[in-house]
């Protein structure tokens, strides 16, 4: 099949809604914006565990600890289904883990942000998983197979982490005075960040249109957004705790919350490096890794002398 | 048999769950420092794993302990997070080993590798416990520690026999973490008296023990220390400096917000 015929194929399959699996064709484009997404996406999952990995020795109660514990290593998990998803793509996961530690791969800036409460813990369950479920609920659907499978299964456990989070808020809320102003305060902070997660505005975004064209993404930045603003107004009514936006106001017209424009500055500003902690988490993953050097070296050289062992074996029982 | 204890002396049984209860806690909080800093993912989720069930067991025995203590503490019931967050370092009865700094990765698996097997032998006779509850949870944490055992001998033989410096750093580890093994075998005031067969006689684990940790090591290629040397204080509350620093962080959102739900 020529060049041409592959294409035209490769589009019918995608107009047709049928996945595209690892060893069919795919136009360049497609792979290097899937191994971008992916990976960005599986970068964000490792780098994101350790805003929360922060409290779990401070988590007020034995449950608290436990849940906590046990969400942070569910995003250990995810991170390791995406790099095995973006592995399928012709990627290393040694080449991913080390464009992360160079700067030169991106992660959610959200994730630069500090968690300097407890309250914290309930705000990125409810506002970062809440965003992040927002934007990977249609990635269920993705046109690439191993993604969209990989999505499934976080999406359900992402919606835990949500329901967590929001329930970590909720006891806060109908606790004391002190409880509550620090619900309210993790609240000011996470908020626009979390709006920034949809990513810049449609006509700002210069990924959007094609990958739409590919399934990859099935709605716009700005549409994801607003039906996220939507749906956490009412959710902090029942909080009883106040969103940060003296512009965030009903439109009966639009049939949509109105709310404020964000400081895109901060959002750039953040994304190349000048966020609260881009150089402290950067700095912990690298740590990690040079300190883990010598155990995975460790590990390797253990695992071939096991197999020099065994064929050591096998070659005796032979000439026997 | 009724799981509530009826026939024993309550605050030697209640001061014996403790112990368990605050061993698992408190390694189960020092492992759950390596998540997020783990040497490879499939490691950081394994090692954070351990530490949700040493978390887990930890629950099911403070719940116990609560359970012992509020028979004849009318007042106020207490709950297991007013035996974790509110006992000072001379309460904790926890074995000083699991307080240890997780040091490197060597040192971290040195810790896990003799304490996951002593409770391996520990809870393999605490099924034959008389109290009911000690035994079912001796039960359901038998199934995890087993895991525990496997996965920390597998490393000590990665270690052990993989690189020169991995021998080095594991060889550092063990001389360090040795002297603290030895109070695990010697029994508590709290544990002296076997005559209700509640608790189990450590001293008759400690070959078992011994047999197992020689052989992991031969396996190794390395050679367990020979000094016979042993720390203790632990389930007497004697701890080290280590202690006041895992509780000062632990239990400071209950201590600076008293009596709040979180």
């Amino acid at each position: 099949m020529g060049p041409q015929q592959l294409l035209e194929k490769f589009n019918a399959r995608i107009e047709q809604d049928i996945r595209i699996e690892p060893k069919d064709w795919m136009p360049d484009d497609y792979r290097k914006t899937l191994i971008r997404q992916i990976s960005q996406h599986a970068h964000s999952e490792i780098v994101g565990m350790l805003p929360e990995a922060n409290w779990i020795t401070r988590a007020p109660s034995l449950k608290r600890k436990a849940i906590l514990l046990a969400k942070v290593q569910d995003e250990a998990g995810h991170g390791l289904y995406l790099y095995c998803a973006a592995e399928t793509l012709n990627i290393s996961r040694e080449t991913m883990i080390e464009q992360l530690l160079s700067g030169q791969a991106k992660y959610s800036s959200i994730f630069n942000y500090p968690t300097i409460s407890w309250a914290d813990m309930g705000a990125i369950g409810w506002l970062v998983d809440g965003a992040a479920i927002m934007n990977q609920v249609p990635l269920c659907r993705a046109s690439y197979g191993p993604y969209a499978r990989g999505m499934v299964r976080i999406c359900k456990e992402e919606s835990f982490h949500q329901r967590q989070g929001y329930e970590i808020l909720l006891t806060l809320c109908r606790g004391s005075k002190e409880q509550k102003a620090m619900a309210q305060d993790a609240l000011n902070r996470w908020w626009w960040p979390s709006l920034m997660m949809f990513g810049p505005n449609d006509d700002q975004s210069p990924h959007t249109a094609q990958s739409m064209k590919w399934k990859i993404k099935r709605f716009s930045n700005d549409e994801l957004r607003q039906k996220f603003v939507d749906i956490c107004k009412q959710q902090a009514d029942i909080l009883g705790i106040t969103i940060p936006d003296p512009d965030l106001k009903w439109n009966d017209e639009r049939g949509h919350y109105d709310f404020g424009e964000i400081n895109w500055g901060e959002f750039w500003n953040v994304v190349n490096g000048n966020g609260p902690c881009n150089k402290e988490r950067l700095a912990a993953k690298i740590k990690a890794h040079e300190d883990g050097a010598w155990v995975r070296e460790a590990a390797l050289v253990f695992a071939a002398k096991q197999k020099k062992k065994n064929s050591d074996k096998e070659v005796k029982l032979e000439t026997v | 048999m009724d799981s509530k204890p009826t026939n024993i002396d309550k605050s030697y049984l209640a001061d014996y769950t403790l112990h368990l209860a605050d061993s698992s806690l408190i390694m189960g909080h020092r492992l759950s420092e390596w998540t997020g800093h783990g040497p490879m993912i499939e490691q950081d989720i394994a090692i954070s794993n351990i530490a949700l069930d040493l978390i887990g067991q930890a629950r099911n025995f403070y719940q116990y302990a609560a359970e012992i203590i509020n028979l004849e503490n009318t007042e106020k019931k207490i709950t297991e997070d007013d035996l974790a967050y509110l006992r000072d370092t001379f309460e904790f009865k926890n074995f000083l080993i699991t307080e240890l700094p997780n040091g490197d990765w060597a040192q971290t698996i040195g810790k896990i590798f003799f304490f996951s097997t002593w409770q391996f032998y520990f809870y393999q006779k605490l099924i034959y416990s008389s109290d009911k509850q000690l035994s079912a949870i001796a039960d359901k944490s038998l199934k995890e520690v087993t895991y525990h055992v496997k996965w920390s001998s597998d490393w000590v033989m990665r270690l052990g026999d993989g690189t020169d410096e991995s021998r080095k750093r594991l060889v550092t580890a063990i001389e360090y973490l040795w002297p603290y093994t030895g109070e695990m075998f010697v029994p508590a005031e709290f544990e002296s008296n076997n005559e209700d067969q509640v608790n189990v006689d450590v001293s008759s684990i400690k070959k078992d023990w011994h047999d197992k940790v020689s052989c992991v090591s031969a396996e190794a290629t390395l050679a367990l220390p020979t000094n016979t040397w042993m720390q203790s204080g632990g389930k007497k509350g004697i701890h080290t400096e280590h202690l006041g620093y895992i509780l000062a962080e632990m239990q400071y959102l209950q201590r600076t917000y008293p009596g709040l739900e979180w």
